[in-house]
């Protein structure tokens, strides 16, 4: 519990107002609790709480083969589940030793950048609500829509996204999932645009933003900030270019870095990454395009051991009916070993720290969550401003209760 | 110049000659472990050394080996040097009996959560913390979960036989 803060004489109220901002408060976009210690409008103080939807995903992983962590894996930052899906599957591959083919990387890149989008658009377009424009919102939220419709068509589901398998995908991307995403990259573009032109330089929003809630270059990094926070603070640091996974190094596409650290300057880098991403989907839309043959027909690793075998194989073949066999139940035997291996996800750098002793299942699993690290810096970041600030502030720190809690 | 395994490796036993054990590049990461007492020691002597500048504490979690008598706990730090792009691992082993490890957080800011969670899961306590409490479970528990003597599924069931079914 916090201690009131006496203020001193002559101040309208004798003691400081405890405000308890969540846990189920709708401004803070998911369950986590902030008591702030207000002098009027003015905090003087706060203190946050997390832990209210911990559902203990490293102790489960552990008792699970690895195919059935995907899902778990879906439940961090569910605004962008494919990032966290793809995150896994790139940790196991390393892991087992799963080489990937080049067009099974260029379709995960679509998808990764896809989610990017996806999840930029929420969290931008909830800056302006949280600012007082409603209509953006609304408007953007129509291509999350289609976006999802694309991942409907690659995978069955649409939040939870579980997409995808160790060494590729399921099944191969449908004609209609490229017309969909055709779709998407002709009309998002015009409406990202008029996006733009409603908030960039639009008074009331600048007004709002700027200077609210920065974060200097140092602190950022001290703090463990990652992702568009972190670089909306002057550091140019992306996982993507750092360490280059699933072919990354194939693409040409700028890393937008800002100066202050402020809530504006990462509205603007998120902005400037959705355009980034975009041209990183059509550059790989095309080489996907490129494979001609056989080659345009490949969609997974050739790794029988780990990668679920087709069913009609199921019937008719001996050692796949062994592989789908000893998939299903889990008793595929896993190389002892450690490994790290991180994704830029949409907040940050998503790591997964996998620990095999050659079991079934993990020996240890551990999720290295951006926004639970950075979250930190939030009692920093707003003391002394306005709660109307908190409020712009937690939400575009892009905080995901799901990834912040595991 | 290219900061490569070999040189940090050179470096950290010219600093802290014999003291460093069990050197190890699993997957291209640079593995090592350092005497519990050492931690902080190895960790700033990374974070101020001109040429290693390892001032990006990327996580930090503890594992837990049962069979390890003396040393059940590994508390695992990973670190990045942002500016030559290399990253690290270091361990420190425990006893789970006296987990008694120094605190990160007067170097990074970051641990402060990670250590948090930490102790929530697996009871290393954290000296020089400034708020050692739990932070994703709730405050009445008396037990750390992440530990392996708490399965996770009820261990009376007899439907299910380990044998079959993994761990």
């Amino acid at each position: 519990m916090n201690e009131h803060i006496l203020l001193p004489e002559g101040s309208i109220e004798k003691q400081t107002t405890t405000l308890n901002l969540g846990p189920t408060h709708p401004a803070t976009h998911g369950v986590f609790q902030n008591i702030l210690e207000l002098d009027g409008e003015r905090i003087l103080k706060s203190t946050s709480t997390v832990g209210y939807i911990h559902r203990a995903f490293e102790k489960i992983a552990e008792r699970r083969p690895l195919y059935q962590i995907t899902p778990l894996t879906d439940r961090l930052n569910y605004c962008s589940s494919p990032i966290n899906n793809m995150g896994w599957h790139i940790t196991c591959e390393k892991l087992l030793n799963v080489k990937i083919p080049k067009r099974v990387d260029y379709l995960r890149v679509i998808i990764m950048e896809l989610s990017r989008i996806s999840d930029h658009l929420i969290c931008n377009s909830i800056v302006g609500v949280d600012s007082g424009a409603y209509s953006g919102f609304l408007y953007l939220m129509q291509y999350r829509e289609l976006i999802y419709e694309i991942y409907e068509e690659i995978c069955g589901s649409r939040l939870t996204t579980t997409i995808g398998r160790i060494g590729g995908f399921e099944r191969n991307f449908t004609p209609a999932a490229f017309q969909k995403l055709e779709k998407f990259l002709k009309e998002y573009p015009k409406t990202l645009k008029e996006f733009e032109n409603l908030f960039t330089r639009n008074r009331i929003f600048m007004d709002r933003t700027i200077g609210c809630g920065p974060i200097s270059a140092e602190r950022a990094l001290n703090y463990g900030f990652t992702g568009p926070n972190l670089r909306a603070a002057g550091v140019d640091y992306d996982v993507r270019i750092h360490t280059p996974y699933s072919s990354y190094e194939d693409f040409d596409f700028v890393i937008p870095v800002g100066t202050t650290g402020d809530c504006y300057d990462r509205f603007l880098v998120r902005n400037e990454e959705m355009w980034q991403s975009l041209s990183i989907i059509e550059q790989a839309f095309q080489k996907v395009q490129e494979f001609k043959g056989a080659d345009a027909e490949v969609f997974h690793a050739d790794s029988p051991a780990y990668y679920l075998p087709e069913k009609k194989d199921v019937y008719t073949k001996m050692e796949a009916l062994i592989y789908h066999f000893k998939i299903v139940m889990g008793e595929t035997e896993m190389p002892a070993g450690e490994v790290y291996s991180s994704v830029e996800g949409a907040n940050g750098e998503l790591g997964f720290y996998l620990i095999s002793d050659g079991g079934r299942t993990p020996y240890r699993l551990h999720f290295r969550r951006p926004c639970f690290i950075y979250y930190q810096a939030f009692e920093e970041l707003v003391k002394g401003g306005m709660l109307s600030d908190a409020i712009i502030t937690m939400s575009s720190l892009n905080l995901i209760a799901g990834e912040m809690d595991a | 110049m290219v900061l490569t395994n070999e040189t940090i490796q050179l470096k950290l036993t010219e600093k802290f000659p014999d003291q460093l054990t069990d050197w190890l590049e699993p997957y291209g990461m640079l593995t090592f472990t350092a005497p519990k007492d050492l931690n902080l020691k190895v960790l700033q002597f990374l974070y101020n050394d001109a040429e290693l500048r390892f001032q990006f504490l990327t996580d930090l979690q503890a594992v837990h080996y049962p069979d390890n008598k003396g040393a059940e706990l590994a508390v695992v730090y990973h670190l990045h040097n942002l500016v030559d792009n290399v990253r690290i691992r270091f361990k420190i082993f425990v006893d789970i009996d006296k987990a008694d490890v120094f605190s990160a957080t007067a170097l990074y800011r970051s641990a402060n959560h990670m250590e948090r969670e930490t102790y929530d899961f697996f009871g290393v306590n954290f000296i020089g913390h400034p708020n050692l409490i739990r932070i994703l479970n709730v405050e009445e528990m008396d037990y750390f979960p992440m530990r392996k003597q708490y399965p996770v599924e009820d261990q009376s069931r007899i439907d299910k036989d380990d044998e079959m079914f993994g761990r």
